[in-house]
């Protein structure tokens, strides 16, 4: 188990991919296309997944151990801290250097370093193992494992923009989906990563600004990104076990249709608040509302919200809102607010062109 | 790997409980212990005295100074133990959730630092 995890701790920070990625890469696919094969719809779909998971070779699968998902099952272990637990993932799993992670969740690198050290002596001292844990323990620790890769994938969000940990949590993604084909989350998380990075080149522009959705350029946004997002999505749905996850996914799609249908985005927020309530989910909630029947109730729902004073995103909707309705002295007031706490140049560069506007 | 498995319950939990109901969950406590035995788990196990019992110790300055009672005043106390010789803290973790008292109050699992002759044997 030690040398297990010795080796793993050496070799994925250097390293950072799989040693044969694109054997793995074949291995997935192929244990995807076999996966919904088992919960095929229609014939003619099954016909041609049969058709196209011939097509892969077939001795690859054996000589590919999926040591990947094993590390960040004793990654995600619940002995560890959830801070640990993301640290440690986006260290061994994600290859991410030190000073990356500490500036990602904005903590001293030598915090960062000191909870890297104690976490992997925790693994080796305690005897976390390194093994995709037991039928009856997946469903809680799958629950830690896609909560852990979606903070990967969020740190690779942005801005700014890294795109590698965005990749990394989506193929993690696809294989905890794999994996675990009657887990509606595992394939609502993937289906959810698959849909918000397709329009990763629409978001940022080529001066690395923030591009709002409704001003995204839409031959920007990747099709097949979308159209895997909603595969994803409809094989999530059909297991029948909402979620969060998958509410997020549903809400992510529909941005992509034209005209956006806003009030059913609006209703999925409520549904997700109900699920998991945050002020975060209302504030997204409001903005749904504001284009659903107005900047008024919108605002409303934003004035209405607590706890979120030092969220910049909170003020900027606040200033948004404000400014739509007219109310430019107050929205400047709003902006400047937001500018104050927003985290990232690029962030500070959108506000700073907002506020001259309403100025 | 050994790991320690320290059960810390409520006392007052105990000497409130119907007889028949404690005697329930000794005899729980009886299978559990058979089974971990029959598994060759074991390494050993021993119900404390009450806490009431506990005497406590400290050294200063070369003088012993001798205290009655535990030395936190916590509702739960340290009530007995379980030294178990499994491979991963996983399995440790589900015969900790098997002791009937994780129900009442907590399991507390600590590995053991093995020295190297034991490691080596």
């Amino acid at each position: 188990m030690q040398d297990a995890f010795v080796r793993a701790a050496e070799r994925w920070p250097r390293d950072g991919a799989p040693r044969n990625p694109g054997a793995w890469i074949v291995t997935t696919a192929r244990n995807a296309a076999i996966d919904r094969i088992r919960r095929q719809q229609t014939l003619a779909r099954k016909t041609e997944l049969l058709a196209r998971a011939e097509e892969l070779p077939e001795d690859e699968e054996a000589v590919i151990p999926d040591e990947r998902l094993e590390l960040i099952f004793a990654c995600c272990h619940p002995a560890l801290a959830p801070e640990a637990q993301v640290a440690l993932t986006l260290s061994l799993v994600g290859g991410l250097e030190t000073p990356e992670i500490a500036r990602a969740f904005l903590v001293p690198e030598a915090t960062l370093a000191q909870r890297l050290v104690r976490a992997k002596r925790k693994i080796r001292d305690a005897g976390i193992p390194f093994r995709v844990p037991a039928e009856h323990l997946l469903p809680e620790r799958l629950r830690l494992v896609l909560a852990t890769i979606y903070l990967v994938f969020n740190a690779g969000y942005g801005p700014p923009v890294r795109r590698e940990l965005c990749g990394e949590a989506i193929r993690l993604a696809a294989v905890l989906a794999t994996l675990m084909p009657d887990e509606a989350e595992a394939h609502g998380l993937h289906a959810l990563l698959l849909l918000q990075d397709a329009r990763r080149d629409a978001r940022v522009s080529a001066d690395g600004e923030l591009v709002l959705l409704d001003e995204q350029n839409r031959s920007l946004w990747d099709t097949d990104g979308i159209e895997q997002g909603r595969r994803a999505l409809e094989r999530a749905l059909a297991l029948r076990l909402p979620g969060p996850y998958q509410l997020q996914a549903a809400i992510a799609s529909l941005h992509y249709e034209e005209p956006a249908d806003w009030a059913q985005i609006a209703l999925l927020y409520g549904r997700l608040a109900e699920l998991s309530p945050s002020p975060v989910v209302e504030l997204n909630r409001a903005v749904a509302v504001a284009m659903a029947d107005g900047p008024e109730p919108g605002l409303a729902i934003v004035d209405g919200l607590s706890g979120l004073e030092r969220y910049h995103l909170w003020h900027s909707t606040r200033a948004e809102l404000l400014r739509r309705l007219g109310r430019d002295e107050e929205a400047a007031t709003a902006y400047s607010r937001a500018l104050e706490l927003a985290p990232s140049e690029t962030e500070r560069t959108f506000l700073q062109r907002r506020l001259s506007a309403v100025d | 790997m050994q790991y320690l498995l320290l059960i810390h319950d409520d006392e007052a939990q105990w000497g409130d409980m119907p007889e028949d109901e404690r005697n329930a969950v000794y005899a729980e406590y009886g299978r559990y212990t058979e089974e971990l035995q029959t598994r060759g788990i074991l390494v050993g196990a021993n119900q404390l005295q009450p806490s009431g019992t506990a005497t406590v110790v400290h050294v200063e300055d070369g003088k012993t100074l001798t205290t009655d009672g535990p030395f936190a005043e916590t509702k739960e106390v340290l009530g007995g133990y379980y030294l178990i010789d499994v491979d991963t803290l996983d399995e440790a973790l589900e015969w900790a959730a098997k002791i009937p008292s994780a129900r009442y109050g907590h399991i507390e699992v600590r590995p053991i630092v093995m020295r190297e002759a034991e490691v080596a044997s």
